[in-house]
Formats: C-alpha cells, sequence, structure tokens
C-alpha cells in the first residue's frame, strides 16, 4: 500500500498537504497542540524558541496578503526566520520552472516551504520532488493550491468549532456558498468527516456544487432555510466576484437574496449556533453584516486561533530531524 | 533497597522551605509531578498566591532530535511574575536540563526578583550548572531505572520505572 504522502514512517506529520485522507488522531493531535500555542500571544514575550535558526520560505506564486501574513505571524513566533517571496511578480515571469525555484531556494538552505499555488496539487509536486532529491528534511505546507485544498484553513475551522461545542460527533454543521470553487470547503468537509461529525450538509446553488459532493459524506440542500434548520454550526464560504462574470449566477443581490445569511435565516439554526467566515468576507453577497458583527459569529476568533493552529502544524513539522 | 517514602519527603521539604516563604512567594511546578508537589506544598506551606504550572515542552533542548513533545500541554501562570519570588517545584531533579527550559521559559512571562528551586529527589547525573535550593532527599536509582513520582488518591509515591531507551 502507498504511503501516505504527509506521513513519515514513524507515521508522524511530515507535510501537510490536504486534509483529506489525514488520519484523525493526527488532526486531534493538530488540535490539541495548538492549545498551548495559543497562550503565547498573551504572554509579555510573544515567542517561543522552537524554530530558532530555522528558515522558513513563504513561496506565494498567488497573491494573498492575509494568508501570509498570518504564515509570517506563526513563523516568527516560532523563532524562525521569514523570507516572503512573492512569486506571482518575480522569477516565474521569467520563464523559471516551479521545481527550478524550489531547488534554489533549497539551495539557500530552507527548512521549510509554505506554498500558496494557483494549480492544484503543486505543493505535492514540490514535497515530492523534495524526497525523491533526498532533501526529506525539508518541509512543505500547503497554504492553499487551486481548487484542491486550504488544510490549515480547514484544520483552524475546526479548532474553533471544538473550541466552542467541545464534541464533533454530535453536530449538524452547513456548507453554505460557493463549494464547487472553494478549496476551503472541500478542506473542511473532509476533516469533519473524519472528525465524526454524524450531519454535513452542503447548502448551494445547482451551479456551484461539485457532482461528486454525496460521496464526500454531504446532505445536498438548493434551499438555503432548510440547510440551515436544526444546525450548531453555519460554515460561510467567500464567494469570488469573479465568479459572477460567468454564467454561474445572475447577480450578487439575487445571490444574496437566496444564499446570502441573514439574520432572518440564522434564526432557523440551533440559538446557540455559531457562524464561521474564512474571510475577506463579502458584506451584503454572502453575508449581511448584521450577522457578520453578530453575537453568533466567531469570525475574529477564527483568525486568532488560525495563528496558533499554524504554529502547531510548523512546531510538529519542524523538529525530530536528527 | 525500598524507595523513601515520598509522603515523608513531602513534610521534610516543607519544612526546609517554610522559613525562607514570604507573603509574595509563588511556587511554580513542573509538569507534570513537579505540579503535584506544587499543589501540596502550596497548601502545606499557606502560601497566598495559588500555584503555577509550566510545561516546558517549546523550550526543551533536544527538540531538533526528538521533535515536539505529545502531550504538550498549557502552561499557566495565574500571577504577575515581575519583581516576585519564585520557587520551581520538581519531583525529581537529574540533568538539570528540564530546569534550564524552565528558567528561559518564566523569563518570557516577566522578570522574578528571586527563583529558588525545590525537589523531593536528587538523583545526580548532572550535565548542567544547576543545584537545588531545598532538596528532601537523595537517591541514586540502580542503572538503566529512573524514579517516577506517582499519584494514588492524593497520596505521592515513588516508583521505580525502567528506562525508555
Amino acid at each position: 500500500m502507498a504511503r501516505n504522502p504527509q506521513l513519515n514512517k514513524h507515521g508522524e506529520l511530515q507535510h501537510l498537504l490536504t486534509t483529506e485522507g489525514l488520519p484523525r488522531d493526527v488532526i486531534t493531535r493538530i488540535l490539541d497542540t495548538a492549545e498551548p500555542f495559543a497562550d503565547v500571544a498573551e504572554r509579555e514575550v510573544k515567542k517561543v524558541p522552537l524554530l530558532r535558526g530555522k528558515s522558513v520560505f513563504n513561496l506565494f506564486f498567488e497573491n494573498s496578503t492575509r494568508t501570509r501574513t498570518t504564515f509570517e505571524i506563526a513563523a516568527k513566533r516560532l523563532s524562525a526566520d521569514v523570507i516572503n517571496l512573492n512569486i506571482a511578480t518575480s522569477s516565474t515571469n521569467k520563464g523559471e520552472t516551479l521545481l527550478d525555484t524550489v531547488d534554489n531556494l533549497a539551495a539557500m538552505q530552507a527548512d521549510m516551504f509554505v506554498v500558496r499555488h494557483a494549480s492544484s496539487g503543486a505543493p505535492y509536486l514540490i514535497a515530492q520532488h523534495l524526497e525523491a532529491t533526498g532533501r526529506d528534511h525539508i518541509h512543505v505546507v500547503n497554504a492553499g493550491d487551486g481548487r484542491h485544498a486550504h488544510p490549515t484553513q480547514g484544520l483552524l475551522d475546526m479548532y474553533t468549532i471544538r473550541h466552542y461545542k467541545r464534541d464533533f460527533t454530535q453536530l449538524s454543521v452547513a456548507v453554505v456558498g460557493d463549494i464547487l470553487h472553494s478549496r476551503v470547503a472541500r478542506s473542511q468537509i473532509h476533516a469533519l468527516s473524519t472528525l465524526g461529525v454524524p450531519d454535513l450538509r452542503a447548502v448551494a446553488p445547482k451551479t456551484l456544487l461539485p457532482q461528486d459532493i454525496e460521496r464526500l459524506g454531504c446532505r445536498v440542500f438548493h434551499d438555503m432555510r432548510e440547510g440551515l434548520r436544526g444546525v450548531d454550526v453555519v460554515m460561510m464560504l467567500r464567494l469570488q466576484n469573479e465568479r459572477m462574470q460567468g454564467s454561474l449566477l445572475p447577480s450578487a443581490q439575487e445571490y444574496f437574496k437566496f444564499f446570502g445569511l441573514t439574520e432572518e435565516k440564522l434564526a432557523l439554526a440551533k440559538p446557540d449556533a455559531i457562524v464561521l467566515h474564512p474571510g475577506p468576507m463579502n458584506r451584503g453577497v454572502e453575508i449581511d453584516s448584521a450577522v457578520a458583527d453578530g453575537r453568533q459569529a466567531v469570525i475574529l476568533p477564527q483568525v486568532t486561533f488560525g495563528i496558533a493552529v499554524r504554529m502547531a502544524v510548523m512546531a510538529m513539522l519542524g523538529g525530530g530531524n536528527a | 533497597m525500598s524507595l523513601p517514602d515520598a509522603e515523608l519527603l513531602l513534610a521534610d521539604l516543607a519544612a526546609q522551605m517554610r522559613p525562607h516563604m514570604t507573603p509574595d512567594t509563588a511556587l511554580v511546578g513542573l509538569h507534570s509531578g513537579g505540579v503535584w508537589v506544587a499543589q501540596r506544598l502550596h497548601a502545606l506551606l499557606g502560601l497566598a498566591q495559588p500555584p503555577g504550572a509550566l510545561d516546558v515542552s517549546f523550550y526543551r533542548d533536544d527538540y531538533a532530535q526528538r521533535g515536539l513533545s505529545r502531550d504538550a500541554r498549557r502552561s499557566s501562570l495565574p500571577f504577575d511574575i515581575e519583581g516576585r519570588p519564585l520557587v520551581l517545584v520538581d519531583d525529581v531533579l537529574h540533568t538539570g536540563r528540564t530546569v534550564r527550559a524552565a528558567l528561559n521559559e518564566l523569563f518570557d512571562y516577566g522578570r522574578p526578583a528571586r527563583v529558588e528551586l525545590a525537589v523531593l529527589v536528587d538523583r545526580g547525573g548532572r550535565q548542567l550548572p544547576v543545584a537545588a535550593t531545598y532538596c528532601a532527599t537523595r537517591y541514586a536509582p540502580p542503572a538503566g531505572s529512573r524514579v517516577k513520582l506517582v499519584q494514588d488518591d492524593g497520596r505521592l509515591a515513588l516508583r521505580l520505572v525502567q528506562d525508555q531507551e
């Protein structure tokens, strides 16, 4: 049987590429490890020395200031040196291949690559290349690849849900919005299903749902009111503006009318339901301001927890190499 | 050869410490045995400050070799350490590396007035220049084994266990 490319021969995390196929005990260990890291930010010195002397390269082949910043903060709180490369505006434009870029940076003694790429599978390709060339001391963290995966976002959402709801095996969770184009949704759904959520719902218009959605263990709802009835957790997705240009959606106003989260629709969920959103939000498109700023939103805690979860992932990857 | 009685050691350790405690003194136990000892000492000494607990996983010097500890827990210091006299508390003092890590972690919370070290057992084998301020006994376990503190029904006891590696 082929080895899970994310795990080393001891079953420990070697790269973080996707939540798909990540064993439940590994996910749980990441969430458990993130808890003490959450406290580091409360101290006089917001740093621990684990990655002192290590170099973390943020390789962003696709721009994302926010995600890059959260990885940068997490790495710096672990005392790593962080080098940011916005390759979207750099040497690949001069014709260099992805793997040549990686080889060059590896020759600069990189210890970890945090990779964002518009093509699905690019971080996996880099991880495979590093292992095939005997450089398995270099670790890869996927910071979002194409429509495929955004595992740290999925994991920080799991941390957030566990923080407020404790037990995954008792929950109804609705993932709402543009699931078809969303790497976040895929990472969430795989993690929720591995953690044993018994009632997992995909709420979206037909044009924004992948064909295999039911195979992932989701019940499909095209009517948002039906989909939200009685849920404990509402996970909103960002509607990417460029989707409006094709024929997938009529207009932002019409999308908001049917799939925007308003107080009136949220009232159908459990009274203590929480609302997540990965940011950046389009107010008045997928979420109403009254909900985004309301008492059930946990969108800003998600951001804070995200630093701790990324610290946990990088700390689990960066040690034990001898 | 019988192991020392941990409850007697605890009473002896408290007696050694009592004359030196001030109204501001706080105890900081090191996970996990040290936390139990600190909780018992706190009650015996009648200190005002609740005891703190440190998990030094993020400061250990074997992270590069062995990776992050599987059961890293939250550290909690329920008092401001700035200018405060502190006593680090551990069950067994061996190489001194845990104490080194604990001192590094403490100073990321602030600058204490003074840091002392209290241990139930000094088993020798130091690899760093670390000494206990208060120590209830010296005991060297037989080769290939180590001393472990267990808590059973609120009572502390020492056990000999085989070294893992």
